[in-house]
């Protein structure tokens, strides 16, 4: 049925669909975990109410999507085998320890303590409530560390060496571990999840202040998310920068197609926009700043950047997606930095709260952080094609000996399940911002229930009144 | 390079750190799945938010334990994954596909009113019905062995699918049922207790066929399985396992009858750990029957030196905490919801 279709793009498709959908929950479960933790501080310092209605309007959303990022994430854990197992093969020797070290040292914490985090409440000490927020929190950094160091691996391979059956093997772990791109990986992840669920905060406080609804909750909300807003914000640009000077260093193809960049040359110009066009190796309609490209890659008005003439044709990236999700990521980068500063404006002249322009361009914001993100990975995965190990392995060695009837049949039952399971996901997050922060006793009430259950004051199913 | 390879045997120990991950999966997701296979014949709401509400806080931490035995197997034995991933691609898909419908539920359902949240017990039930008969079928699969040619599968996409199969599958359905009814046992009282237990009444017959079913035919479709089982001296050193399968199920059967709430549960597991054992000791040393062992499929053993140092470290501790949040959430579940 489907046996026309290259099973190495459907392949490839599938592995992009699954994990940009996955990538989205932890983007804002990383960030959320942690703003929860500070909430919860917060809270037991000051014994401030209004600080944990906000944790537990919070938690909810954050259990909703928690929910889809493990489920989303198991999935994940199979796709190495099922779709590339040429590659598992292959690269199993290196990689493979570092995902299980994800799944020991992570895994386990999140999913267990999360029980606590959720249903703790009234069975553990607000202390041990607040500790298992926090082990929540760093169970999120963990998982992001390991594989985000898997991840750059493929990027930039160090510490292994050919051997046996074409097989990869290790030979010096902290090299593979700790490789060259891995810091900036990183920092740029963590910093990026951090500003996702900042601005999602920041457009849900927009929104009740709009409204006129809990005005007390709204203020820290968009407080807290602006603080994020005036100095995380032009942090990431920071760390990008060095990010992107790393890849200049490591995989130089990837920033040519980053730049629209086909002639090696001194002087480089900043191409704002244009159409990178991979036939005519030209960039058309391009709109351009003299010498600003060299000037920004190597610091030098007359640096020597390269081209993507310098690689053979089946070597380079498919410039036009990668130049263009770089111009996505890099403007809603700077959208964020300036909301920062138009807060620090409105901080000083003390309207930050009832500006009206200023909430519409929060609500506006509020997906800011998951189209950066997304943008951003499209540009490092696409950008280091044709390999799945850069220099060392292509994906068209990597795929699985399947079919492709059972790939595309599987793919179209993800999209159908994603789709569906991604729509009520959303729609039950929405109702729960539409209801807002509520009161602790009426907190119990949203599951239809009038007073918290304590374990000792069962109602008796026979007794009870019957839902 | 690290490593332990001259002092431990690698492949051995991670060939045990797997099937044990696999079995404690098999025994902590196999009761919550059962849970939701047991579902909609419930015979209220109520009965149906307190079966909720007993797993709910532990069912993402027991799924996290087939990530550890997928991710271990990756990391131990990565030609074991690299064949058995694309050999089951199907039932493996279809079983991920279950376990996201059933995942979402638990959440989803307690945000839902009215009807909608009908959607989302049905989700819930079908989800842990597919990923169970899945697991069942790939165990099938697994057991009557696989396709290989050089370092990769070379059968077709529906190899996994035969009567065999099927056959496990539905045993396996009705095994987690048997889990899930004598975990609700334990875990609830009154009206949820006194349906749990018929339920687990009702399934304890068909466990015991699919166990025997299992037992008979292994030995009768593959002649070295036969003669491992069945030749002196091997069949008197082995006849305990069968036999104490089989006093188990009697004494599950009139626990079930006589008020015991805990033993049900705990001599479930038994029969598990029995038909497990007994798996296993079939398939040694098997890791792709018929054509890899575990010891041919082994990473380098730089690679599972690291990972065991870690392994070594953290599941003690991994352990500990878990059965911590086990006793923070100890004690009868509540129909109620607690956040």
């Amino acid at each position: 049925m489907f046996e026309n279709l290259d099973p190495v793009l459907l392949a490839r498709i599938q592995f992009a669909f699954t994990i940009s959908f996955h990538i989205i929950f932890p983007a804002f479960t990383i960030g959320l975990a942690s703003w929860l933790a500070v909430l919860e501080w917060r809270w037991l310092k000051t014994n401030n109410q209004l600080y944990a209605d906000i944790y537990r309007m919070w938690v909810k959303i954050f259990a909703v999507t928690f929910g889809m990022g493990v489920v989303s994430g198991v999935v994940m854990s199979f796709q190495f085998g099922t779709n590339w197992s040429v590659f598992s093969d292959r690269a199993g020797n290196v990689l493979g320890p570092l995902l299980g070290y994800e799944v020991l040292t992570a895994f386990f914490l999140e999913a267990s303590f999360l029980g606590v985090m959720l249903f703790g409440w009234n069975r553990v000490s607000p202390k041990m409530h607040f500790a298992a927020t926090i082990i929540v929190a760093t169970g999120t950094l963990i998982s992001a560390f390991w594989i985000l160091s898997a991840n750059s691996w493929m990027q930039t391979p160090q510490g292994f060496e050919g051997g046996a059956e074409d097989l990869l093997y290790p030979t010096n772990w902290l090299q593979v571990i700790f490789n060259p791109s891995f810091p900036y990986r990183f920092m740029h992840m963590i910093t990026a999840a951090y500003l996702t669920t900042a601005f999602v905060v920041a457009g849900v406080g927009g929104y009740y202040l709009w409204r006129g609804q809990h005005v007390k909750h709204a203020r820290i909300m968009l407080g807290m998310a602006m603080i994020m807003a005036i100095f995380v914000a032009p942090l990431q640009l920071l760390l990008g920068d060095l990010h992107g000077l790393n890849t200049l260093t490591h995989q130089p193809a990837k920033v040519a197609a980053m730049e629209g960049l086909w002639e090696t040359q001194r002087g480089a110009p900043l191409k704002l926009f244009g159409w990178p066009d991979q036939e005519e190796e030209i960039t058309k309609y391009a709109l351009e700043i003299p010498k600003l490209s060299s000037l920004i890659l190597t610091h030098e008005l007359d640096g020597e950047v390269k081209g993507l003439k310098a690689w053979p044709r089946d070597e380079r990236p498919p410039a036009a997606t990668v130049f263009w999700t770089f111009r996505i990521m890099v403007g809603v980068g700077m959208l964020m930095i300036l909301t920062g500063v138009f807060a620090l404006i409105l901080h000083w002249r003390k309207k930050l709260f009832d500006t009206r322009w200023f909430q519409y361009w929060c609500m506006a914001l509020t997906p800011a952080g998951f189209i950066a993100v997304l943008a951003g990975w499209f540009v490092t995965e696409v950008g280091r094609q044709p390999y799945i190990i850069h220099g060392v392995m292509r994906t068209a060695e990597a795929v699985s000996p399947v079919a492709a009837s059972p790939i595309a049949i599987s793919l179209a039952a993800f999209v159908i399940t994603y789709g569906f399971v991604f729509g009520a996901g959303v729609y039950y997050i929405v109702r729960l911002i539409g209801k807002g922060p509520q009161a602790a006793e009426e907190a119990y009430g949203a599951h239809g229930v009038e007073k918290p259950p304590l374990v000792t004051e069962m109602v008796s199913e026979k007794g009870g009144p019957h839902v | 390079m690290f490593s332990l390879e001259n002092i431990v045997d690698l492949p051995l120990i991670w060939y045990g750190l797997i099937a044990t991950a696999i079995f404690l999966y098999v025994l902590l997701d196999g009761f919550d799945l059962g849970v939701g296979i047991l579902f909609p014949f419930a015979p209220t709401d109520q009965c149906r938010d307190r079966m909720i509400n007993s797993i709910a806080p532990f069912w993402d931490g027991n799924e996290t334990w087939l990530v550890l035995g997928g991710g271990g197997l990756f990391a131990a034995f990565p030609l074991a994954y690299a064949i058995l991933m694309p050999a089951l691609y199907i039932p493996i898909t279809l079983m991920l596909l279950g376990l996201i419908f059933r995942g979402v539920a638990f959440e989803f359902r307690f945000k839902a009113t009215g009807k909608s949240r009908r959607i989302w017990d049905y989700s819930f039930h079908f989800g842990s019905l597919a990923a169970t008969f899945m697991q069942g079928m790939i165990l099938g699969a697994f057991v009557t062995g696989f396709k290989v040619q050089g370092r990769g599968f070379a059968g077709t996409a529906f190899d996994w699918l035969n009567a065999y199969s099927v056959t496990i599958g539905i045993a396996l359905v009705f095994g987690y049922a048997l889990l899930g009814a004598t975990w609700l046992i334990m875990k609830t009282d009154n009206d949820t207790q006194a349906w749990a237990r018929k339920c687990a009444s009702y399934v304890l017959g068909y466990v015991g066929l699919g166990l025997a079913v299992v037992s008979i035919s292994m030995p009768m479709m593959n002649s070295d399985i036969r003669a491992l089982w069945f030749d002196t001296p091997n069949v008197f050193m082995l006849l305990p396992i069968p036999v104490a399968s089989l006093i188990l199920f009697i004494m599950i059967w009139r626990d079930l009858h006589n008020g015991h709430e805990y033993r049900p549960f705990l001599m479930s597991l038994g029969v598990f750990f029995t038909g497990y054992l007994g798996l296993g000791i079939s398939l040694w040393p098997w890791l792709v029957p018929f054509a890899f062992t575990f010891r041919q499929t082994a990473a380098a053993p730089p690679s599972q030196s690291l990972l065991l140092v870690g392994t070594i470290v953290m599941l003690p501790v991994v352990l500990t905490y878990v059965g911590y949040c086990y006793y923070i959430f100890r004690g009868k579940a509540s129909h109620e919801s607690a956040y």
